[in-house]
């Protein structure tokens, strides 16, 4: 919403310094995008005439140019554009002079030449958007070389404040609106003046009606007739404030009603009641389907959407055809013209939801379609077409003359009455931190138009004004209270709360698992949670997806299935800026549908990291792996060679607790083939963890185990397996069969080679014996060497090596 | 002392002096002081002597050995201390020539700034809440006071996902359905923060993403007012961006709090004086907040009459921009090595 100061005081007499009232605004909610002054720094710029225009030798681009700059003094200086002619009248800065936005003008010398000044641009001079060229003067009296601009222009200084009005504040969609609570916080009187219409002629009811045949969406529609209005341009002063307001002028009649709109926030509808068959107005539920040719040329379907609670509202002529989108968009079939002599105004309250849903559902927003939608002062309708009236009919200043018909035509079933509600000076005070007495909070309740009667004491009977409808509870006009209090009075306090503030266990993993990841010298990455099927193809992933209803773009139109693509695709980013040698890891939500009796989808949270220093393969990958599940304490968790999509088919194991077979994730490797799709070379480590499963997995247990004093002794066994038999396998059935003697064991050397035999290989295991209580003796590790030793050989068909 | 005996112990001196390595030294020591040394050869003769004689002598050449293997320690620690550092020198290498090698990793900014957040509410007490990010529409918009077509909903731009009914499942466009869920699960009192992922129907720009991370937080208790809100965010605000930078609150609208107010904290930029990135105003928008509107509590089964509370809200990215003063919020989505080691 765009403010214009000078506008403000034609409410409230408003005098404090413009940043100040900045400042106001902002505390009062009404927050100040901009603050623009306009006008200023065009005091030293004049209107001069080009007497000559000399091209300058050497120069293509710039030309030398003699003005007459008023008082017989001729200034030479260089210009770029090319839109103006010798005898044209154009705006000069001469050199000393400061414009808008602190540029100052030097005199400077181009191509030998000496510029004396500047003739400007509109956009220069902060007057328009025009850059094209110098903004040419039209000549009229009082435009004259050596009149400073400002005068030739009739310019006033003002400053214009862009505020952002939040959606709860309709009745801040108007000048008036923001004036009175500006006013309030300044404690200064405001005024909304009632203009008086003075009626002639016929009564309106003989040449026009209003009919209304939905209620529920338009509970109150009015008509007034003007006739005999001439229809031109408005006077400079009201196309000065609707240009500050940031709307084009149109023509006297159409710019009025913005006019109103803008300045009280009741949108109004000016229709040529000659082009309105049957010379009426009928408000109507549309019919399925219906088509209605909106103001901007375009063909609207409407009616008939069982989705939505509230029907769409049509604007009829008496004949029943559609004219309009009611509060949203008007036709234009009778559209005010320059031959336009009869108008018949529509100003009316419509109910809020309808308006929003139908404006959402067309994507249809206007002026008019915003203020309906929040709530117009359904009070404010006899005001707002009093002021429509005396600004086309007036007091003959207005250009249009003509007179307005006796007589308001009224429809509809009626506005809802005001509300009041009651409001205890406890509950204020026990919301906000405050201890305001009685007077106070009625005090600032009053100024702003909430009228409160004293109940008992501590108690008021507050009725909400009419342009207020987002107060209906003690709540909004508590806020109220604190709004005009000043939030920044209130003191501040810190609650103590009745808890030590701690993580759960599971916000516990996470962190420990993304200090562990960076610990082996993985980066972690954010990468998309919305993928395209492409994506997940190339890493052989398909649906069911959960899928985005309105995407973006194709690419952003799935959920994530798997953080794969993500880190393939950051892994190449870098590969792409010379940092191919990267460990990436990521802890982020995967997607997958909804499980059976659920209705929203099955959210997981996963690590993955992707490994592609150059040593990195499925062997780094698992020694990762190993490190995580050693931090984590993990117990009983072993991996099952299994192939996955993406993955190396030969490289790759899935990651299970052995007891219930539970799936933690995955390790291994990213398939050559897909590492290359992806631009990338070399092999890449990889490794997936369900942060759910793994927060739920065996744990070691927490007690201490007592550590011996007694010499251990080491013995190493070396076996002949086949390659079908996992070393897990093997380690299992040693720790099996060393028993509770063994103090640690671990697989130290692997070989493979003609000395095995094809298609097996030697796993070479080191196994510590240590006991308690004593030192064991030869003949104790030689029994358990032995022991081990036929477990392995009967359970796998081993070998010893010797 | 007889002249010879002189002779023999500055030979002697002289010749352990001289031996430069620990087996010069043993050769040395051998000869000087060994059993065929000519003081063993002396001591030897002693038996010609007589009596007083042959004490006398004795006495001095018993002297001459104890400084004589004395010098011979004393030289052999010098020469293995010679050789010690002889060795070590020759191992010696320049430690800034050592290929280096990958080091540790880096947490992403936001997982280190959300936790730096998350560190201040836990030291006040609160509990760290999570939800999913595909939401229902009475978690994300009904319950928090925004019924379907409430013109509030045009302030988020929604993705919905094609499940159940249409536009009633969404990608939660802010981490305030984590309340509702909260306070269906749990009786007052409540003091909690959210952090996650968000998502909105945008194109991003330098200060916005489409996905992005919120931290909300919610307290619900007897007696909660508009200051302690207050005092909670200007808590949180000296505590994560150091005591120069303060907060304010300025009237703004949400469906979900009443009173509603926006936060501000001092531009970290100029402290306050007013420069380019604060727009001149000295103050930077951080997040929402206000107190729990009654419908709210209502919806969620809490008596608001018994209970009040306050909610905010804030984009931790955002207060990532802001400490770090990244120009172009994107480059933490583009995963680039060169952005995500620096921190």
């Amino acid at each position: 919403m765009r403010v214009p100061l000078s506008w403000l005081r034609d409410f409230a007499p408003i005098e404090v310094d413009p940043v100040e009232l900045a400042e106001t605004f902002d505390d009062l909610g009404l927050i100040v995008d901009a603050l623009e002054r306009i006008g200023e720094g065009l005091g030293d710029v004049v209107v001069s005439r080009v007497l000559e225009i000399r091209p300058i030798p050497k120069a293509d681009k710039i030309r030398q140019v003699l003005v007459d700059a008023g008082g017989g003094q001729t200034v030479e200086v260089v210009c770029g554009a090319w839109n103006f002619s010798e005898g044209d009248l154009v705006p000069l800065a001469p050199v000393g002079a400061v414009l808008p936005g602190g540029f100052e003008i030097t005199q400077r010398r181009m191509r030998g030449v000496t510029s004396n000044g500047m003739i400007c641009s509109g956009r220069e001079l902060r007057l328009s958007d025009d850059h094209e060229g110098i903004l040419v003067l039209a000549p009229g009296p009082g435009v004259e070389p050596g009149v400073p601009l400002v005068e030739a222009l009739g310019i006033q200084a003002d400053v214009v404040y862009d505020l952002d009005i939040t959606p709860n504040r309709p009745d801040a969609l108007s000048i008036a609106g923001v004036a009175r609570d500006v006013a309030a916080r300044l404690r200064v009187p405001f005024t909304l003046p009632a203009p008086l219409v003075a009626e002639s002629g016929p009564s309106a009811s003989t040449m026009a009606s209003v009919t209304v045949d939905a209620p529920e969406l338009c509970p109150r529609f009015t008509g007034r007739v003007l006739t005999g209005v001439v229809v031109g341009d408005s006077p400079s002063w009201l196309v000065r404030r609707l240009t500050m307001a940031g709307m084009r002028p149109i023509n006297s009649v159409v710019d009025a009603s913005n006019y109103v709109m803008l300045e009280l926030g009741q949108p109004t509808h000016p229709y040529d009641l000659d082009l309105l068959p049957g010379a009426g107005l009928l408000v109507r539920e549309a019919a399925p389907g219906e088509i209605v040719v909106t103001l901007d040329g375009l063909e609207r379907r409407v009616g008939g959407v069982p989705a939505q609670p509230a029907a769409d509202c049509l604007i009829c002529d008496a004949t029943g055809a559609p004219v309009g989108i009611g509060g949203i968009m008007g036709g234009a079939s009778s559209e005010i013209s320059r031959q336009t002599s009869r108008v018949l105004l529509e100003a009316a309250y419509f109910a809020p939801m309808a308006i929003a849903w139908t404006s959402k559902r067309l994507g249809l927003r206007t002026e008019a379609s915003v203020r309906f939608e929040r709530g117009c002062d359904p009070e404010g309708i006899e005001r707002a077409v009093a002021r429509f009236c005396q600004l086309v009919v007036g007091d003959g200043s207005a250009p249009g003359g003509g007179s307005v018909a006796p007589g308001l035509l009224e429809a509809g079933s009626g506005v809802p009455p005001r509300r009041a509600v009651q409001v205890r000076t406890r509950r204020v005070n026990a919301v906000l931190g405050t201890q305001l007495g009685d007077e106070a909070v009625r005090g600032y309740l009053d100024r702003i138009g909430f009228a409160s009667i004293p109940e008992e004491a501590g108690v008021h009977q507050v009725t909400i004004p009419s342009w207020r409808p987002d107060s209906e509870r003690e709540i909004d006009v508590i806020e109220e209270v604190a709004r005009h209090h000043g939030y920044s009075r209130i003191t501040r306090t810190v609650p103590r709360a009745p808890q030590v503030g701690t993580l759960t266990p599971y916000q516990r993993q996470r962190r420990q698992v993304k200090e562990l990841m960076a610990g082996t010298g993985a980066t972690e990455a954010w990468t998309a949670s919305l993928l395209g099927p492409g994506d997940h193809e190339r890493v052989g992933l398909s649906g069911p997806y959960v899928e985005v209803e309105n995407p973006l773009a194709r690419e952003e139109s799935l959920l994530r299935r798997s953080i794969l693509p993500g880190m393939l695709g950051a892994l190449a980013h870098n590969a792409g800026h010379r940092h191919p040698e990267l460990r990436l890891f990521e802890v982020g939500r995967v997607f997958h549908p909804p499980r059976p009796g659920e209705s929203l989808p099955d959210e997981r949270e996963q690590l993955a990291a992707a490994m592609a220093w150059a040593v990195d393969d499925a062997a780094e990958a698992k020694r990762v792996w190993d490190t995580l599940a050693s931090s984590l304490r993990l117990q009983g968790v072993e991996l099952v060679a299994r192939s996955a999509p993406g993955l190396h088919p030969g490289r790759t194991a899935r990651i299970v607790v052995a007891d219930t077979g539970d799936d933690l994730g995955m390790v291994g490797e990213v398939d050559p083939a897909v590492v290359a799709e992806h631009g990338l070379e070399g092999r890449v480590g990889w490794l997936e963890l369900d942060l759910g499963a793994v927060a739920v997995a065996p744990r070691r247990s927490p007690l201490a185990k007592p550590v011996s004093r007694y010499p251990s002794s080491d013995i190493d066994l070396a076996f002949v397996v086949d390659d079908s038999v996992p070393a897990a396998a093997v380690e299992g059935a040693l720790v099996e069969a060393a028993g509770d003697l063994l103090e640690g064991i671990g697989l130290f050397d692997v070989y493979r080679g003609t000395q095995v035999g094809e298609g097996r290989r030697s796993l070479a295991f080191r196994l510590r014996f240590c006991a308690l209580d004593r030192t064991l003796t030869d003949q104790e590790v030689a029994a358990l060497r032995a022991r081990c030793i036929e477990t392995v050989e009967a359970r796998f068909g081993a070998q010893l090596r010797g | 002392m007889s002249a010879d005996l002189s002779d023999l112990e500055s030979a002697g001196a002289a010749r352990i002096g001289g031996a430069a390595t620990l087996e010069e030294l043993r050769a040395v020591e051998a000869e000087v002081l060994g059993k065929r040394s000519a003081l063993a050869d002396m001591t030897q003769r002693l038996r010609e002597l007589d009596g007083d004689e042959r004490r006398k002598r004795g006495q001095e050449i018993n002297e001459i050995r104890a400084r004589l293997q004395a010098a011979a320690d004393a030289r052999r620690t010098e020469v293995e201390e010679a050789e010690r550092s002889a060795r070590l020198g020759a191992e010696g290498m320049d430690l800034t020539e050592v290929l280096p090698g990958h080091g540790r990793g880096h947490l992403h900014l936001v997982t280190q700034t959300q936790a730096e957040l998350e560190d201040v509410f836990l030291g006040m007490g609160f509990l760290v809440a999570e939800g999913p990010e595909v939401e229902s529409d009475w978690n994300n918009f009904e319950a928090l006071n925004m019924p379907p077509a409430h013109p509030a909903r045009g302030m988020w731009d929604t993705l919905y996902v094609r499940l159940n009914e249409p536009e009633s499942t969404m990608l939660r466009t802010h981490t305030s359905p984590v309340q509702i869920r909260v306070m269906q699960s749990q009786p007052p009192p409540i003091y909690i923060v959210a952090p996650g992922r968000c998502y909105r129907r945008d194109t991003p720009d330098a200060r916005h993403l489409p996905t992005f991370h919120q931290i909300e937080g919610l307290v619900v208790d007897h007696g909660i007012t508009f200051g302690d809100l207050a005092g909670t965010i200007e808590t949180f605000t000296t505590a994560y961006f150091g005591p120069a930078i303060h907060s304010r609150l300025r009237p703004s609208y949400f469906p979900f709090t009443e009173p509603s107010a926006e936060f501000e904290v001092t531009c970290a930029v100029c402290k306050g004086e007013g420069c380019r990135t604060c727009s001149q105003t000295g103050w930077i928008e951080l997040g929402g907040c206000g107190m729990v509107d009654p419908n709210v509590f209502t919806a969620v089964g809490i008596d608001p009459e018994e209970w009040t509370g306050f909610a905010f809200g804030f984009g931790i990215d955002r207060c990532a921009q802001v400490r770090h003063g990244i120009p172009d919020m994107r480059v933490l989505t583009e995963n680039d090595i060169r952005f995500l080691e620096q921190f």
